[in-house]
């Protein structure tokens, strides 16, 4: 069966260059980057010139790019790094659970937590949080684009209130990264995830982006390794894909390959949108160019996901919890959804390998499959019956 | 009607039953689509007073999900765990609580089949393009040409009968649902899940409740309340003999079931046994073990599947219990959905609030659930 994969917010597949890169480094060049013969030396300025990489991806230092095992390890480490007992934490209801859930927790240790609400279009208004700052005020965590929606928040005034504010501002851009250029001074934050797998790196590789002169505590005990930030022996094959994938992706930004992705988006949003009862959640504000987030009244998310993943086209809706069923999305209903329209979202995430015949057989597959699945709807009909 | 190239959804739960399905409908050359249905998170209620505190029981744990997946990778077909929590929680856990609240004691796997498993699941499998279910449930459904209806029967293995649980479902999911084990026995179907290699052909039965970890109701309930925010369960109320004597008071309501005995706690010449819980005096009626028996009980919220109505009285055997041997009765409709049942001989301990389930030798004629008995 044919299969298209329109679900690269979840992850990437790697690119050929990527892994040719990556090959070496788990059999010829196989020493460990802190051993001090020729071996552990090849390996180390390898994991160098990898974050010399993704340094630039993000327009920052080299010395500022800590190697981490994904972005959930990235926040982690931003946020348990900085905040302590007594200090007030500034979040968004439409951050990942790697932040969402590393605040709750500390919620939970004596930390204060406030987390703003986003408009229907799923933005955060600055104002709230120049509002919500408290003495105490530590770390202000947003994201720069939503996983669910591709909206972007307004990064660069949340990082000036930061800055005025004295406070520290780390930033979720897992998925911005290699889809819009990221500049961490543009931002003006102090640290900034990104994940490998979601530019077309490996799985299993993250990097937290961590301004000169911020001091976190490390999470882990060990050696010395990343400055002491982070112990533990370096993922050198990760480390070197991850690399590979952030020269990549800012070669294709230079020369504008995303207008292309950001086109086919268009392409693949405009004609589901002729079905009827649909609507784009987060219509109107800015996205990153890969995301559409579509509504389809009166349908069950997760059987058309099915349905349409029988019919060999990959998307997704919602989160997976640990049995692989789909919770509710908390991003969209913090967009004031109702859980009904929620939950009959699906979201299409475009990645660099897929093609005009890939959104093709998407806008030929979908609308019959959404039509089938509200013939059998009690509720459309019901609706339907009722609009006659 | 049923072809080889037919698509069936399989209703996996992670057991041996469900999992011999799926293998022996792939091994038919079906097109088998794997389901779980998740219904209920462990993790929500561990660590509440009296609930254990790591993630307990059977209902939906990640070990019957991860055991789901492996048989499904193992005989090669697709497999999806859906979420139904929000519906399992309003259509089968809140009835459960009002139920114990109002002095009643339920059934919960005969409101998970009508209102879950057969009514949401053939929704799913259709709008995912199967064309039927399949469960693991031991029972047989059967299409009777003289009647042009489709019959519930019990399964060949007696022993396995579900059927008490299945008198909910109606003509239209009968006719798009298959109980594939309905010819088998037990140790047969252990014996095929040996000879298809899957990785559970050794795992035991899960007899309890599903979403009641160790089959503690009572502290399930409180448990609940405490998640929910709700006061906990305080039914105290007077433990009165039949001609009104108040002999004592009692702790709660749903601390007590029909036909109990043990637990009273109260000393007395003969026996004691539970008659009747009163769910709006909070009243536990207490009497003589010859006063549990009854002939006479009616049902409500009936439904029919032998026949599409009792225009007339007719002979059947009736079970007032999972565990309780059919015994022989007259039933007639006495009323808008309300059937009387008149037992050729008193039957002990009708509970309200479980099921009545009306056979004709081996099939079901319907079913209803227990109001009262005379």
């Amino acid at each position: 069966m044919r299969r298209i994969y329109l679900d690269n917010n979840a992850t990437t597949p790697v690119l050929p260059e990527v892994l040719d890169a990556m090959r070496p480094y788990f059999t010829e060049h196989f020493g460990n980057a802190s051993s001090i013969h020729h071996h552990g030396q090849e390996t180390r300025s390898a994991v160098e010139r990898s974050r010399e990489s993704v340094a630039q991806l993000l327009h920052c230092r080299p010395s500022e790019i800590v190697f981490t095992s994904g972005g959930t390890e990235s926040d982690n480490l931003a946020i348990f790094g900085l905040a302590h007992e007594g200090d007030h934490i500034v979040t968004s209801t439409i951050e990942h659970h790697a932040v969402m859930n590393a605040c709750k927790h500390l919620g939970k240790k004596g930390c204060e937590i406030t987390s703003i609400p986003v408009d229907s279009r799923g933005q955060v208004d600055p104002d709230d949080v120049k509002r919500a700052l408290r003495p105490n005020t530590k770390l202000l965590t947003i994201m720069t684009a939503n996983n669910e929606t591709g909206v972007l928040q307004p990064v660069e005034e949340i990082g000036k209130i930061a800055d005025e504010g004295d406070i520290y501002f780390h930033t979720d851009a897992v998925q911005a990264a290699g889809k819009i250029p990221v500049d961490v001074n543009k931002i003006g934050c102090d640290l900034l995830t990104i994940s490998g797998h979601k530019i077309h790196g490996p799985q299993g590789i993250g990097a937290l982006y961590v301004r000169k002169g911020t001091q976190i505590e490390a999470m882990l005990y060990g050696g010395s390794h990343e400055r002491q930030r982070r112990a533990g022996t370096e993922n050198v094959p990760g480390i070197i894909g991850l690399g590979k994938a952030a020269e990549l992706a800012h070669a294709a930004l230079e020369r504008g390959d995303d207008q292309k992705v950001a086109a086919l988006r268009d392409q693949l949003e405009s004609a589901l949108r002729q079905i009827v009862s649909t609507g784009t959640n987060g219509e109107g504000a800015p996205r990153v160019p890969n995301t559409t987030n579509i509504y389809f009244d009166a349908i069950e998310g997760e059987s058309l996901v099915i349905a349409l993943d029988l019919k060999g086209l990959a998307v997704s809706t919602g989160a997976a919890c640990s049995s692989g069923a789909i919770e509710p999305s908390h991003v969209l209903t913090a967009m004031g959804l109702a859980p009904d329209q929620a939950r009959a979202s699906i979201r299409f995430s475009l990645g660099k390998q897929n093609t005009k015949d890939d959104v093709d057989f998407a806008i030929n597959l979908v609308p019959e499959t959404v039509t089938r699945l509200r013939d059998l709807s009690p509720v459309y009909n019901r609706v339907a019956s009722q609009k006659v | 009607m049923l072809t080889a190239d037919s698509t069936i959804a399989v209703a996996m739960s992670g057991g041996v039953d469900s999992s011999v399905v799926a293998a022996m409908l792939r091994a038919e050359g079906h097109n088998v689509i794997g389901l779980t249905m998740q219904l209920w998170n462990q993790r929500r209620l561990a660590g509440h007073e009296g609930m254990p505190e790591s993630v307990q029981g059977r209902c939906c744990s990640l070990d019957d999900v991860y055991d789901a997946r492996r048989v499904a990778e193992t005989i090669g077909i697709p497999y999806y765990v859906v979420n139904h929590e929000e519906r399992f929680e309003r259509d089968v856990v809140r009835p459960f609580v009002e139920e114990y609240l109002s002095g009643r004691t339920p059934i919960p796997c005969s409101l998970c089949n009508n209102h879950l498993k057969f009514d949401q699941l053939l929704i799913v499998a259709r709008q995912i393009g199967a064309d039927r279910v399949a469960t693991g449930h031991y029972a047989q459904v059967v299409f009777d040409d003289p009647s042009g209806r489709w019959m519930l029967e019990r399964p060949v293995d007696h022993a396995k009968d579900q059927t008490y649980f299945l008198f909910g479902l109606t003509q239209e999911q009968l006719s798009r649902t298959m109980f594939p084990l309905g010819g088998m026995t037990k140790p047969e179907v252990r014996e095929l899940a040996r000879q298809y290699a899957l990785v559970i052909a050794e795992k035991p039965d899960s007899q309890e409740i599903c979403f009641v970890p160790g089959g503690d109701y009572k502290k399930f309930l409180d448990a609940y309340l405490a998640e929910q925010g709700e006061p906990p369960l305080e039914t105290p109320g007077e433990m009165v003999t039949t001609d009104g004597t108040v002999i004592g008071e009692h702790t709660g309501i749903h601390n007590f079931t029909v036909g109990q005995r043990k637990g009273l706690g109260i000393a007395t010449g003969s026996p004691l046994y539970v008659l009747q819980i009163k769910g709006d005096t909070r009243q536990v009626i207490v009497g003589h073990d010859e006063d549990l028996y009854s002939k006479t009980l009616t049902t409500h919220r009936n439904n029919l599947i032998s026949v599409a109505e009792l225009t007339e009285p007719m002979r059947v055997a009736v079970k007032i219990r999972h565990r309780h041997q059919p015994a022989p009765a007259m039933i007639e409709s006495t009323g808008p959905d309300q059937i009387q049942v008149t037992f050729d001989a008193p039957q002990r301990a009708i509970t309200p609030g479980q099921a009545a389930v009306f056979y004709d030798g081996d099939a079901v004629v319907g079913g209803g659930w227990i109001e009262g008995r005379d």
